[in-house]
Order: C-alpha cells, then sequence, then structure tokens
C-alpha cells in the first residue's frame, strides 16, 4: 500500500495534539453520560480530538468505547456535550449528524451486500445529491470515488459485488465509503480486528494517511497495533476515562496497566471511583 | 494492498436487463399485446387479459416496494379501490349525463333525488383523472411519512396497510351512495366512447396496454437510477443508510407513493374494463392475491412481478372455472412452495440452474499467511458467497 501516495494531498504525518494548529477543525466532547435501564455505560466522559491526530481509544471489553461512538453519532440517547467545530451534535438525528462530517465503522463490517463496491461507495458519496440526480443513473465514476478506490485499494474489485470481499476489504471499503462521504471526523470501531497481520500492518499505513488531515479515532484493543500507529491514547474502563496521552505516558500509567492486568489495585481503583 | 488480485468480476444475470435486451424485451411485448393478442382472443379473452394487464400494474409497483425496498405492502387494494371508485363514480355520473338524467340508475332506484355533494367534483373528468392520478400516490406519502418516520417494523406497516385496505372495504359496504356491496356496475360510456362497441373495449385494451409498457418503463428506470441502488441499501440495511446522511424514511415513502400511484391507475382502468367494481375487489383478499404474483414471479426482477400476476391471474380464471374451490388452496400452495424454496420467485429459477454445479462465486484472496496476533472479537469470517 506504501506504492499509493496520493498526490493531491499534503503529505503530512498525524501528531501528538493535532497538526493543524489554531483554526483546525474538532470534535469536543464534554460530560458525556449514557444510561442503559439504569447502568452507566457511560459516565462524564471528556474527549478533546484535533484535527490530525489519530486518537486511540482503548480499554477491556464491555468499557464503553462502542457506546461512545453511537452517543457521538446519535444511535444511542446520551447527555452531555458533543461540539463538533462549533455545531452541537447531541440531540440531532443520526443522518443529520453524518451529513455535518462525523463517519463511523461498525464493529462487524456493514458494507451493502448486495451491491457492487463501486456502488456502495457511489451511494456513500451522494447524500447531498439532489432528486434529479438520483432519479438517473450512475454516468461513470466520479474522480473522488476513483481516487477513493485507490487509496482503500479496491479498484480492480469496483465491480464485485461487496457481499463476496475478504474480511479485511469490507473494513477498507467501509472507510473507503467515510472518505467518499467527505467526513472530516472518523469514529473506527475496531477496524482491524480478525486481520491478518498484514492486512493490520496496511490499515495502519491507510489510517496515518487519512488521520493526516481529518479527526480519526480508532478503537482497538490490540497494544502492538496502538502502539505502532497512535499519536494519542484515551483509556477508557467501565465507562470512564482513565489516562490520557501519549502512548508511552499511558503506558507508564499504573491505573492503565492494572486495568489491562486486572490487579487487586485495579479493583480497588473501579471501586474509589465507585464502578458497579 | 497486495492482497486484491485481481479478480473476473463476478457475473450474476441481472435483475434489470440492459439497453439491448431491453428494447427487444418493449418491442416483443408491444408485438404481442398490440397485434397478437387482438387477433388470436376473442374480445371476451381479450378484456379478461386486459384485467390481468391492470393486476400488472399493480404488481409492478409492488415489485419496486417490496422487492426492491422491502416494504411489504401487502394494502394495495387501497389504492387500487380509491382509483377504481373515483373512476367509477365518474362514469356513473356521466351516464347520467347522457341519458339526461338528474342522477345516476342506482340512485333513482333507491329514490334519491339530488347527487350527494362529495360526488359532484367527479362530473369532471379532468378532476376525475387528476385525483386519480394524484389522491393515492397523496394518501401514500402521509401514510408513508407517519409509518417510516417513526421507524415502524416491518411486520406493523404491513398489518397496518392490510388493515387500511379492510378498513376501505368495509366503509365502502356500508355507503349505500357506492352501492354498498354490490359496488357500482354497468357503466355505459367512458369519455364519451360507447363500452358496448367491441372497437371501443379494444381501445380500452390498448389504453391498459399502453400504460402497462409505460409503467415497467417507469419502473425499470427507477431500479437503474442511483435512487434505485440506494432503494436496495434502504432494504438492505437501513440502518446503516443513516450513518451516510440518508433519511431512509424519505427513501422508502417515494418507491411506496409510486406504487400506490400505479395501484390507483390500474384501479381506475380496471373499472371499464371489467364494468364492476365492488368491496371485494378491494380488501385484503385481492390486496394479497397482488402479492403472491409477485412473490411467485420473483420481486427483486423488473418483469418478474409483471408475468407472475398476469400468470396466476390467468391460472385463477381457468381453474377457478372448473375446481372453483380447490383454486384457493392452489393459489396457497404454490405460493408456500415458491418462497420456502425458491424465495426468488421463478424469474431466479435460472439463475438456481444455472449456478448448480459450479463453484460459489468469491473473490480470490491470499489467506493470511499468519494469524492475527490477537484475536479480538470474532474470528475472521469467510466471505460468503
Ligand atoms: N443497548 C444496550 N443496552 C444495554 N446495555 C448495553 C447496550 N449497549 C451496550 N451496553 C452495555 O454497556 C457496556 C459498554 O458496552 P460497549 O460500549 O459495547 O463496550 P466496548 O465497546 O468498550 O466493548 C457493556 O456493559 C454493555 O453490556
Ligand atoms: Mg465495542
Amino acid at each position: 500500500m506504501s506504492t499509493h501516495t496520493p498526490s493531491t494531498r499534503t503529505e503530512r504525518d498525524p501528531l501528538f495534539g493535532g497538526n493543524a494548529g489554531m483554526g483546525s477543525e474538532y470534535l469536543e466532547v464534554r460530560g458525556l453520560s449514557v444510561t442503559f435501564d439504569g447502568f452507566k455505560a457511560v459516565q462524564d466522559v471528556d474527549l478533546t480530538l484535533l484535527q490530525g491526530d489519530l486518537r486511540f481509544l482503548i480499554g477491556p471489553n464491555g468499557a464503553g468505547k462502542t457506546t461512545v461512538i453511537d452517543a457521538i453519532t446519535g444511535l444511542v440517547p446520551a447527555t452531555g456535550k458533543v461540539n463538533k467545530s462549533g455545531t452541537q451534535l447531541l440531540g440531532r438525528k443520526t443522518h443529520q449528524i453524518a451529513r455535518s462530517g462525523v463517519g463511523r465503522t461498525f464493529q462487524t463490517a456493514s458494507v451493502f451486500e448486495e451491491l457492487t463496491v463501486l456502488q456502495n461507495l457511489d451511494i456513500a458519496a451522494g447524500a447531498g445529491r439532489s432528486p434529479w440526480t438520483m432519479l438517473r443513473r450512475r454516468p461513470g465514476v466520479e474522480p473522488r470515488i476513483a481516487e477513493v478506490l485507490d487509496t482503500i485499494g479496491l479498484a480492480s474489485l469496483a465491480e464485485v459485488r461487496a457481499g463476496i470481499l475478504a474480511h479485511g476489504q469490507k473494513q477498507w471499503l467501509e472507510i473507503g465509503m467515510l472518505l467518499v462521504g467527505n467526513a472530516d471526523v472518523l469514529l473506527l470501531d475496531e477496524p482491524v480486528a480478525g486481520m491478518s497481520k498484514e492486512e493490520r500492518e496496511q490499515t495502519g499505513q491507510l489510517l496515518r494517511r487519512i488521520g493526516a488531515e481529518r479527526t480519526v479515532v480508532v478503537v482497538e484493543h490490540d497494544m502492538d497495533f496502538m502502539r505502532q500507529f497512535a499519536t494519542s491514547v484515551t483509556v477508557l474502563a467501565r465507562g470512564r476515562v482513565i489516562a490520557e496521552g501519549s502512548v508511552a505516558e499511558v503506558q507508564a500509567d499504573p491505573r492503565v496497566q492494572e486495568v489491562y492486568l486486572g490487579t487487586t489495585a485495579a479493583a480497588e481503583y473501579t471501586a474509589e471511583i465507585g464502578g458497579a | 494492498m497486495s492482497t486484491t488480485t485481481p479478480a473476473a468480476p463476478a457475473r450474476r444475470w441481472p435483475a434489470v436487463p440492459g439497453p439491448l435486451r431491453t428494447g427487444a424485451g418493449f418491442a416483443l411485448a408491444a408485438v404481442v399485446l398490440f397485434a397478437v393478442a387482438p387477433a388470436v382472443l376473442s374480445d371476451f379473452r381479450l378484456g379478461l387479459l386486459g384485467k390481468f394487464l391492470c393486476f400488472a400494474i399493480v404488481a409492478a409497483g409492488i415489485g419496486l416496494a417490496w422487492g426492491r425496498g422491502g416494504m411489504l405492502t401487502l394494502g394495495q387494494g387501497l389504492f387500487f379501490g380509491m382509483g377504481a371508485y373515483v373512476m367509477a363514480m365518474h362514469l356513473k355520473l356521466a351516464d347520467a349525463q347522457v341519458r339526461g338524467d338528474a342522477v345516476p340508475d342506482f340512485m333513482s332506484i333507491a329514490g334519491v333525488r339530488d347527487v350527494p355533494g362529495w360526488w359532484q367534483p367527479f362530473a369532471s373528468p379532468v378532476v376525475t383523472l387528476l385525483v386519480v392520478l394524484l389522491a393515492p400516490g397523496a394518501v401514500a406519502v402521509l401514510l408513508g411519512l407517519m409509518v417510516f418516520k417513526r421507524r415502524v417494523k416491518g411486520a406493523y406497516f404491513a398489518i397496518l396497510s392490510q388493515a387500511l385496505a379492510a378498513a376501505l372495504a368495509t366503509w365502502v359496504v356500508g355507503q349505500q351512495m357506492l352501492g354498498g356491496s354490490n359496488g357500482l356496475n354497468r357503466f355505459r360510456t367512458f369519455f364519451g366512447f360507447d363500452l358496448s362497441d367491441p372497437a371501443n373495449r379494444r381501445l380500452l385494451f390498448f389504453i391498459a396496454a399502453g400504460t402497462l409498457l409505460v409503467v415497467v418503463a417507469v419502473v425499470r428506470q427507477l431500479m437503474r437510477s442511483r435512487y434505485g441502488e440506494l432503494l436496495v441499501a434502504v432494504r438492505d440495511q437501513e440502518e446503516r443508510v443513516r450513518f451516510l446522511g440518508y433519511d431512509p424514511a424519505n427513501v422508502k415513502v417515494v418507491a411506496y407513493t409510486v406504487a400506490a400511484t400505479f395501484a390507483g391507475i390500474a384501479g381506475a382502468l380496471f373499472v371499464p374494463l371489467v364494468g364492476i367494481i365492488s368491496p371485494s375487489d378491494v380488501g385484503i383478499v385481492p390486496s394479497i392475491s397482488f402479492l403472491i404474483g409477485v412473490a411467485i414471479g420473483g420481486r427483486d426482477t423488473l418483469l418478474g412481478p409483471v408475468l407472475g400476476a398476469i400468470g396466476i391471474a390467468w391460472a385463477e380464471s381457468s381453474l377457478s372455472e372448473s375446481f372453483p374451490s380447490a383454486w384457493v388452496y392452489a393459489q396457497g400452495a404454490l405460493f408456500i412452495v415458491v418462497v420456502g424454496f425458491l424465495p426468488g420467485g421463478l424469474a431466479s429459477l435460472g439463475g438456481v440452474l444455472r449456478r448448480r454445479g459450479r463453484p460459489a462465486e468469491r473473490v480470490p484472496h491470499e489467506e493470511p499467511d499468519e494469524p492475527a496476533s490477537v484475536r479480538t472479537t470474532e474470528p475472521e469470517k469467510e466471505p460468503v458467497a
């Protein structure tokens, strides 16, 4: 994949704290809480995500990572504030949030299996199309779609039904669908789960490239993968943020080690913060 | 990415034929409908075929809304009935006018002296045609927005639409001014043409045939358009579509409205062709019959619903002449067999046979040379063909 270098984009690498300086795009989450039937799945989560920062959101199973993404994208009701470059997102409908440039993927790839790769991308690119355009046939491959097909390495499979793609290819297609839709906040829920080592490596490179001019959040368990590609990390446990910082900082944090190693100190900590 | 070896695009039998086959198909259909059928069929049989074409128009809409859009439109009798009764009211008023009567014949028998106020707009042919063309669609927009915006689940939508068809039938039975359970019948003229003249009856058949061709052309365009692709996406993964910035409710309402409009037009053509409209033509039973033809023909395809509807209607009329009671069971059994064993309908039979003995379609990809370092969620899924 290293052979694909998008020519039109400025090559900047994602950086800790973002790479766009003042005036960059951002997503600011304040006091986000989600309750399911009295069970607090997410409690008082704050996140500040800046353009050009490849943020990893890690934490044990059931920590609330997916629920945070669900809340930001309007899938589950939540309290708190989510501010995307000045626009409040919480309380708006899912499709309106998507239109404002927040895209997400799902833990289990959910492409449109009956449609081709190209049709999948064309639909993802088209939320703003006029009725007249919608009622006509797709004339050809739009340049931005062709570019994304190259970026995600599926150009040769454009006419193939998405249902028969390999697992990794489906995840790449999902990411591609966000790119053609011009999402500038990408929330990716375990995009490399179930991928081979080689596919992970390729996906990591892809994330680095697209993360250079977008705000990308990657949910992931795999510490090796996180170490290799993250520029900043937020650790979630029992619905709360327990640590945040660079990879090195987070790894050095005893509470993070506890959560991951499951020591008695971890149990004490969760008791201390009032976890259920 | 190195794992993506170029693959021969997996070819499938297209549900929507390409331009060449379509052109040939339309030409063939036109020859059959406009030349062969009138030449070989008696006037009576031609009228019967005209009635089947009306069902086919309804079916084309159901194919779009159900086959492509996943909406189980179990209540198309509602829209069919709207178009039919509006047309029937106009024909009764026009007949009365031709004969110089103040009110239609069935009203004067009942001792009614004046045409009820709500009948009066339908004295105008223009109003009648506008209402036939627009009212079913307008009702579908309202109903669709109400149901789909609230994310009512599929089964409830099906039950609700069927309940509305039943409600229309029940309401009409109670309306003496609509002929009650006898319905409206004995139409003599159609926009000035004498309906007892075989030449005019043939003209009526041609109108139905032409309408069917237009309807099929419209459905074909919708299926091949970007909208058609989006509709399939909504059918298969409605929630996913939301996250791409679309409101699936709007997407569904369009197909539902088109289907309703077609059903209304079909109802309006049915009335002069068949000569009677009664509550039994608009309630639950006809609504289900519409669906059965579509399912048997192949709901996902362009022509499956049309041919299925004609085939079922033809089988019904020929079989129920000889075995009136057996037909209902035969129809039910056929429906179960097709839905159970051939969900794509008869249209998918060719594809099923062709796939036999051939390896399932899949993209060649290199197997991962080593297992994923950490299996976090579910194991890698094999792509299913
Ligand atoms: N829709 C739901 N209803 C009830 N509980 C839920 C729901 N979704 C998630 N949860 C619970 O919330 C917690 C966090 O889940 P999740 O966000 O999926 O965790 P993660 O993605 O970090 O593994 C879990 O305990 C899960 O059981
Ligand atoms: Mg999760």
